[in-house]
């Protein structure tokens, strides 16, 4: 195979590799334009949603964005700061890592917030 | 007969005896142990590297007969049937019958599938665009490998393939264009995927600022459970239809991320997570390791191979974050470049490197979600280009 034969090749490969993936966006787009509408025409009329905990910049990092539209309705005890997801993680070992990363950031642990906490494990490689 | 004859024969047909008619063998043989090395000791890739490294020790041990590369040569030119393989063969030649077929790589993506979470990737679907981009190692590697050291196309096409940074699919690919190239290849791919916090940092500074690194993205939209189990089902679907080559690999990778969508078959997901894969990656790892014989190793294409991997890696990291620089301009500074780097696949090893170099620039910077977008799109991305190789050169 000549050089020239082989670079067509090869923008014919990168192309392929690009319209593959490029069309996935496309339908993943459309799923999700799809799904949403869809979630938006079954949802309940929801009663008015909880205000937001006040979050403040600790040691310059500055805090999650709680403008974000809440993701849940469910009433928590004043002065909590939402519920933590847990996945593959006991809570023994969830403490430990919320109790670490307060230490690295040198910010009092009740300042942070914690959404979730997902082990990702040293075998999952391809 | 006397006992010094039968001394003599024992003496013969020992190992030993046989293992100073070539020294090749005992340079395999240390090879395979400086393997082991990398594997047991610096723990590069341990759960296929060992497995490699100790297939390489098995057949380069003379009078082993546990893989016989010639009852292969004979059943690719159509003298053999498969069943002969089975009759005469040797332990490794009957596990070689599953990377030959393309069925340990298969289920392999199938263990993956179950154990990948495509969430950042449909939070985020523009990360399809950086896991194509980073491909871009392949077809560099694939020109070089043509250009530069004269490969076949297949050949070059296998070599081209270690750019994708995904193990199974190299093996996959490699298996069916050029099998006498399968051990460098996989080695390759393998101990380069484990060196991937060395290759990617320079690349990674070299070609972004300052101000790049430090860029701060938004937290990923939620998705929705339907969202997850409609996932596999449409990609199988649309990228099967577009390169049918591809489906044994990407059918059974969203088959096992469907099994852990659904949250219907937990049992299903739980054993191709664990214990199918582990069984098949024993196998993969011995029969790949096995195919390492001293006398179709040792040689300068080997070193080539090794090279053209190198540089197959280092472009994929440069396509990745050259298209991550052009989305942080259009994005008006949202999307950090680092990113594009962990499109070339190597889950998580690459998105962990992208995480790294971030918070190395600025220590308030979480890239670990939104870089674990690219690379499980660079697993799709490489699945196709892989597909898209085999139909052009596998007929």
């Amino acid at each position: 195979m000549t050089f020239g034969s082989a670079l067509i090749y090869s923008l014919l490969g990168i192309c392929v590799v690009f319209f593959a993936l490029v069309l996935l966006m496309v339908i993943i787009r459309i799923m999700t334009a799809v799904s949403d509408l869809a979630e938006k025409k079954t949802a309940p009329v929801a009663p008015a949603a909880p205000v937001a905990p006040v979050a403040t910049a600790v040691g310059g990092i500055p805090a999650p964005d709680m403008s974000a539209p809440v993701q849940t309705l469910k009433a928590y005890a004043p002065g909590s700061a939402g519920e933590l997801k847990l996945y593959d993680t006991d809570p023994r070992t969830a403490a430990m890592l919320m109790a670490i990363v307060a230490d690295e950031l040198k910010a009092p642990i009740n300042e942070l917030r914690f959404i979730s906490i997902r082990e990702i494990k040293e075998d999952d490689q391809v | 007969m006397s006992i010094m004859t039968t001394l003599s024969n024992l003496g013969q047909t020992s190992g030993f005896y046989m293992l100073l008619s070539d020294w090749r063998q005992i340079v395999m043989i240390v090879l395979a142990c400086g393997l082991l090395y990398l594997g047991l000791v610096k723990k590069f890739e341990p759960l296929l590297l060992i497995g490699i490294a100790f297939g390489m020790l098995l057949t380069n041990l003379p009078g082993s007969e546990m893989y016989h590369p010639e009852l292969w040569d004979a059943y690719i030119a159509g003298q053999l049937r498969l069943t002969d393989i089975i009759h005469d063969g040797g332990l490794l030649d009957i596990l070689y019958i599953g990377v030959k077929s393309g069925v340990y790589p298969s289920l392999i993506f199938m263990g993956v599938g179950a154990m990948t979470d495509f969430g950042p990737l449909l939070a985020n679907p523009k990360s399809l665009l950086l896991g194509a981009a980073a491909q871009l190692g392949i077809f560099a590697a694939f020109l070089m490998a043509i250009g530069l050291f004269g490969f076949d196309p297949n050949v070059a096409a296998s070599i081209g393939i270690i750019g994708g940074a995904d193990g199974p699919t190299a093996i996959w690919l490699t298996s069916k264009l050029a099998p006498d190239y399968l051990a460098p290849i996989a080695i390759a791919a393998y101990s380069y995927m484990a060196l991937i916090p060395l290759i990617q940092p320079p690349v990674m500074r070299l070609l972004t600022t300052k101000e790049e690194r430090e860029c701060k993205m938004e937290q990923l939209r939620p998705v929705s459970k339907k969202q997850k189990v409609l996932f596999p089902i449409i990609v199988t679907v649309f990228v099967c239809l577009l390169l049918p080559s591809v489906a044994p690999l990407l059918g059974c990778l969203m088959l096992g991320n469907l099994f852990k969508e659904c949250g219907l078959t937990d049992r299903l997901s739980d054993t191709a997570q664990n214990a199918m894969m582990n069984i098949v990656t024993i196998f993969l790892s011995t029969s790949v390791g096995a195919t390492a014989v001293y006398y179709r190793f040792l040689t300068w294409q080997t070193i080539f191979i090794i090279v053209l991997g190198l540089i197959a890696f280092e472009f994929a990291t440069v396509g990745g974050l050259i298209l991550g620089k052009l989305m942080y301009k259009l994005s008006g500074g949202k999307i950090n470049p680092l990113i594009g780097s962990a499109g070339v696949s190597a889950v998580p090893m690459a998105a962990r490197v992208s995480q790294k170099e971030g918070q190395r620039a600025n220590p308030a910077n979480y890239l670990l979600m939104h870089a674990m977008g690219p690379n499980v799109a660079g697993v799709i991305g490489s699945a196709v280009a892989a597909g898209f190789l085999l139909a052009v050169f596998g007929g």
